[in-house]
């Protein structure tokens, strides 16, 4: 049911979602149990190793994620502007939502654009660029097809494509890296979305187009004003862009907090251990990095409770290993869960 | 993409004379030369042939001569539309083959359409909903199209309409058309009797492509312009329509080149079960008569037509993919 | 600055799993994947029936498949009844035949006062099991001994009063074998040009590749008829099936040498293939004792499934007169007599020999596609 929300409140808001797939071998809990809050305008980086559900995080808030997935449990609130373009705004929960329905097709896309990590495979190799991006432009807004490519053209210009009139009927494998992942945040952007989420943008990227990427995203959402999800296993792309970052493990958010209290004062043992095993600039020679110990457990098989307490180096016994332990604010905007702060 | 259709070309033309050579070895490969089987027909009809008869005869087809030559008085015999004599039938090879020809490629046009028009929705049906119980059907009676030879079906299908139905399902025309001259009357009922042989004929294939276009487009599925393609907020057919199986039907159209030369050998054996006048029957009964320059004739035929075929299933497999269009350019 | 996790232990759970899997030997790991696979388990055991049945074809058979009788043309399968009154005591009814007044045809009445014991382990026709030991039990027949007037025909006669069982068993062997026979000889043009092709690649490639993709764009069909008609009438049946054997491995060999050459092409370039060329094996050491057997597997897999192909063309090539001849019996020519749709209509029976067909032709393509599966033991 759409309710009314007040105007300070969370762009997007994530509540206990779980996604699971069900496969002969066994029930893979991708998503367990997340909580995650946006505001707008803010960029949140989410963090962690592969496979702990990162991307798959982003799928359900799109409601694309492929079969077996299915969102099993919980609530995806997204604060949608009025129609007609007039004042307030009212949340809908996604995960209520049809997801081939026609509001949840009027909202993917338009508000919630989502680019991702092959720039290579991310278009159709038999369709021309300008052709996919007319395509999304058309299907939320009611104008022309000269209009739209016109649209499309200024789109390619904003994001740096040269020469965009003529990129604009290539094919994809014709374009670089940079610029195919360009055209792809042009595409994106085309219809002026409020959240744009970006699962890994800049991996597969060389790593000067890596910071031109990253630096036009910050540049387009300086001037649309959009929120940023950013997906990413690099903690040096997190310092450089996010406001606020999310760290994840094992299908679950251990902790949510502004980008300086993760990096400052980190609370959970996973956010400590993962950040004393990257290198500082200006760490003392010969200091050793601390792996994490251990490793990311098999995914038919996660642990009971507290997914991080085998490898933990908190780890309570008979408390730790029964229950997972629920978010907790510990500071403005800084959520934990984990037992040490209960 | 001319330099992708030049080399089609040149392989297709390299086959036709691949083709040739081996019909030229299937005239050949029976003992004693034609003019002496020939003699010996005639005199067992009681008509005598004139030494100098004779020796015209086999100056004309270069008999005696090396074996090079006598193939290259053969092609050039057949430059000239002068593809040999029947001894069986006792006309030229031409007037005994006549229409028949032309109702083969319509046997083996149709049973490729068929094939495509059945295998296309088939294989993304199974391919959208897999493990579905549609899916699991479609599979098996994918395999059961694979196991069961053609001509075996046809033998099934004939004697269910027999029994049954009390009813002939074969031949391509009623009897009271099978030898009227062509009219809209004659064209209706041709259409009316083929899609049974079509279907016979089509069945393997169309199993066979079922599996590719499926498993061709699971793995299209999969990529992420997919993806990209949903969360753009487009329907989910629009999304399946206009990506994945855009692709996957590249290596299908592929595969038409393949099934085509299958089809036409398949309608051989099937025309003689159901009695179809194509040049099915024509070439078996040539055979058994060891009528070699009808036999030799209609192998080299079919396989031109069926070169053909595959030269414009290649050309539109580059009109579908912009890949090879662009690949030279 | 990415992330070093991932340092460490194995996790405990799998280890046991994945200690099994790295010390196994491919075809272990072969067997594990392919037990899985129920129906081409299924399968395999199908084939091996069928194999059997070609060995002990004698056995299986209870009459000689060439005895022909007029009085018995065209009699119907008599079913076997297990049971008489309650007590296990297998039996067929006596046929009895007289000459329709208006068509003058044969027809026959079941006589079920006229109750003939089948007989297991039953004495009939001499003949040497295996082609060594002298043999004349079958595995069930009627005592003649005792039921003067005791035929059985499980599955009818044809047009000369021949059992269509016994023939059918013969014809079974023929057939397989010469499927057999037929792959084998594919197999070798197949592993020899796709082996070529794929190693040495460059022109050798091309020309291989071009002549496969001629000979796959041709009607085959046609083709191999004409050769097959050209055999000589006066050939004896060995020689034919001999002939006919390599007409249609002339059908099969190219998809071999595709496989064959598309996994050379993947291996040449493979690590430890590079390593053995560079330790300075030879050539011959380096395919066959490096690369062949890791596609063995495949090899086998491709094979069996190139089976059904020539098992369909023999049996078409008989079928249409062209293959192999009578007195040669095959499931080809026993199809033959079903060719003519009134006889059929009258003895449907006579297309009893297509089920085998059908039932070979599933049964190594559902092998096939199980030992393809299994054949990537690292895959998925």
């Amino acid at each position: 049911m759409p309710r009314i929300l007040m105007d300070a409140e969370p762009l997007l808001s994530v509540r206990n979602l779980k996604t699971y797939f069900q496969q002969d071998e066994g029930t893979v809990k991708a998503v367990d149990g997340v909580y995650l809050d946006m505001n707008p305008r803010a960029t949140l980086g989410v963090v962690g190793e592969s496979g702990c559900g990162k991307s798959v995080t982003a799928r359900s808030i799109l409601r694309i994620v492929d079969r077996p997935g299915r969102i099993v449990e919980g609530e995806i609130w997204f604060r949608r502007p009025a129609a007609n373009g007039g004042p307030g705004s009212h949340a809908v929960d996604l995960a209520k939502l049809e997801p081939n329905g026609l509001q949840m097709r009027s909202i993917r896309g338009a508000e919630i654009a989502l680019i991702f990590q092959e720039p290579m495979s991310s278009f159709s190799p038999v369709h021309s660029v300008g052709n996919q991006i007319v395509e999304a432009i058309m299907l939320h807004q009611e104008i022309g097809r000269r209009e739209a490519r016109d649209r499309a053209i200024q789109m390619l210009r904003r994001v740096g494509v040269s020469s965009p009139d003529q990129r604009i009927d290539q094919l994809a494998h014709q374009l670089s890296g940079g610029l195919r992942q360009r055209a792809m945040i042009a595409m994106a952007l085309s219809c002026s979305p409020t959240l744009l989420i970006a699962d890994e943008p800049t991996t597969a990227l060389d790593v000067t187009t890596q910071t031109q990427i990253l630096e036009l995203m910050r540049q387009l959402q300086q001037e649309d004003g959009m929120a940023i999800m950013l997906i990413t296993h690099d903690l040096g792309v997190i310092a450089e862009m996010a406001t606020d970052v999310a760290v994840m493990y094992l299908g679950r958010v251990v902790e949510q907090a502004p980008v300086d209290a993760i990096f400052h004062a980190p609370k959970h043992p996973y956010t400590r251990a993962l950040l004393r095993s990257i290198p500082r600039m200006r760490a003392r020679s010969r200091e050793r990095l601390t792996p994490i110990a251990g490793s990311v457990p098999h995914p038919y098989d996660r642990p009971a409770g507290c997914p991080f307490h085998p490898r933990c180096p908190d780890f309570i016994a008979g408390t730790c290993d029964r229950e997972p332990p629920a978010p907790r604010a510990v500071g403005d905007r800084h959520i934990v869960s984990c037992f040490l702060y209960e | 993409m001319l330099a992708y259709i030049g080399r089609r070309a040149l392989l297709a033309i390299f086959t036709v004379w691949a083709i040739s050579m081996l019909a030229f070895v299937i005239i050949q490969l029976p003992p004693g030369d034609y003019v002496s089987s020939y003699i010996a027909q005639m005199a067992s009809m009681g008509s005598v042939v004139t030494d100098e008869e004779a020796q015209n005869l086999r100056i004309q087809y270069g008999l005696g001569q090396p074996i090079y030559v006598q193939y290259w008085k053969w092609m050039k015999q057949i430059a000239e539309g002068n593809f040999g004599f029947s001894m069986e039938w006792r006309r030229p090879v031409t007037e005994v083959i006549g229409e028949r020809l032309w109702l083969t490629v319509v046997v083996a046009v149709s049973a490729l359409l068929l094939t495509w028009v059945l295998a296309l929705p088939i294989g993304i049906y199974s391919a959208v909903r897999q493990y579905s119980i549609g899916d699991y059907a479609a599979t098996f009676v994918g395999f059961i199209g694979l196991a069961v030879p053609n001509f075996l079906l046809a033998l099934v299908l004939l004697y269910l309409g027999f029994t049954l139905f009390n009813a002939h399902i074969g031949g391509l025309f009623s009897p009271e058309l099978q030898d009227a001259p062509w009219s809209l009357a004659r064209v209706w009922d041709l259409l009316k009797h083929l899609p049974i042989p079509a279907l016979i004929l089509g069945l393997a294939g169309t199993a066979q492509q079922i599996r590719i276009m499926r498993a061709n487009l699971l793995d299209e599925l999969r990529k992420p312009y997919v993806v990209t393609a949903r969360s753009k907020g487009l329907s989910e057919p629009r999304v399946i329509v206009k990506y994945p199986v855009r692709m996957a039907l590249n290596p299908f159209a592929s595969t038409i080149g393949y099934t085509l030369p299958y089809i036409v050998s398949g309608s051989i054996i099937v025309s003689l079960v159901l009695g179809l006048p194509t040049v099915g029957p024509l070439l078996l009964k040539a055979l058994i008569s060891q009528d070699m320059f009808l036999a030799g004739t209609i192998v080299l035929l079919l396989g031109i037509m069926t070169v053909i075929g595959t030269l414009i299933s290649d050309i539109v497999l580059v009109w579908i993919d912009p890949r090879i269009r662009l690949e030279d350019t | 600055m990415a992330l070093a996790a991932d340092a460490g232990r194995v996790p405990s759970v799998s280890t046991t799993d994945q200690q099994r899997i790295f010390v196994a030997s491919q075809w272990q790991l072969m067997w594990w994947r392919f037990r899985k696979h129920r129906v081409a388990v299924a399968s395999a055991v199908v084939v091996a029936g069928f194999y059997l049945a070609v060995l002990g074809a004698e056995f299986l058979a209870y009459s000689d498949p060439n005895a022909s009788e007029a009085q018995r043309s065209l009699m119907p399968p008599q079913p076997i009844h297990w049971f008489d009154d309650g007590r296990f005591r297998p039996h067929v009814y006596g046929l009895k035949g007289a000459r329709d007044p208006k068509t003058f045809k044969r027809v026959y009445q079941a006589d079920p006062r006229q109750k003939i014991p089948v007989r297991f382990f039953a004495q009939g026709f001499e003949y040497r099991f295996l082609g060594l030991i002298p043999m004349s039990r079958h595995l069930i027949g009627v005592d003649p001994a005792r039921d003067a007037a005791g035929t059985i025909f499980l599955l009818g006669t044809d047009v000369q009063g021949r059992d269509l069982w016994s023939r059918l068993m013969y014809g079974t062997r023929i057939s397989l074998t010469i499927g057999l026979l037929g792959v084998t000889a594919s197999l070798v043009l197949g592993v020899v040009l796709g082996g070529l092709s794929g190693f040495y690649g460059g022109v050798t490639d091309t020309v291989i590749q071009r002549i496969i993709e001629i000979l796959r764009s041709i009607p085959t069909i046609p083709l191999w008829m004409g050769l097959a008609a050209a055999l000589p009438r006066d050939w004896s049946i060995v020689q034919v099936y001999f002939a006919i054997t390599v007409i249609i491995s002339l059908l099969g060999w190219t998809e071999l040498a595709r496989v064959i050459r598309g996994r050379f092409l993947a291996l040449r370039e493979e690590d430890f293939v590079v390593s053995a060329r560079l330790v300075g094996c030879s050539q011959m050491r380096t395919i066959f004792v490096h690369m062949v057997p890791s596609f063995m597997s495949h090899i086998i897999a491709a094979t069996t499934l190139a089976l059904p192909a020539m098992i369909i063309s023999e049996t078409a090539l008989s079928f249409l007169g062209l293959g192999l001849r009578p007195p040669a019996i095959s499931w080809g020519v026993l199809l033959q007599q079903a060719q003519n749709v009134q006889t059929v209509a009258i003895s449907p029976w006579l297309m009893i020999p297509a089920v085998p067909v059908i039932i070979a032709v599933m049964a190594f393509n559902f092998l096939g596609d199980g030992l393809r599966d299994a054949a990537d033991p690292y895959g998925r």
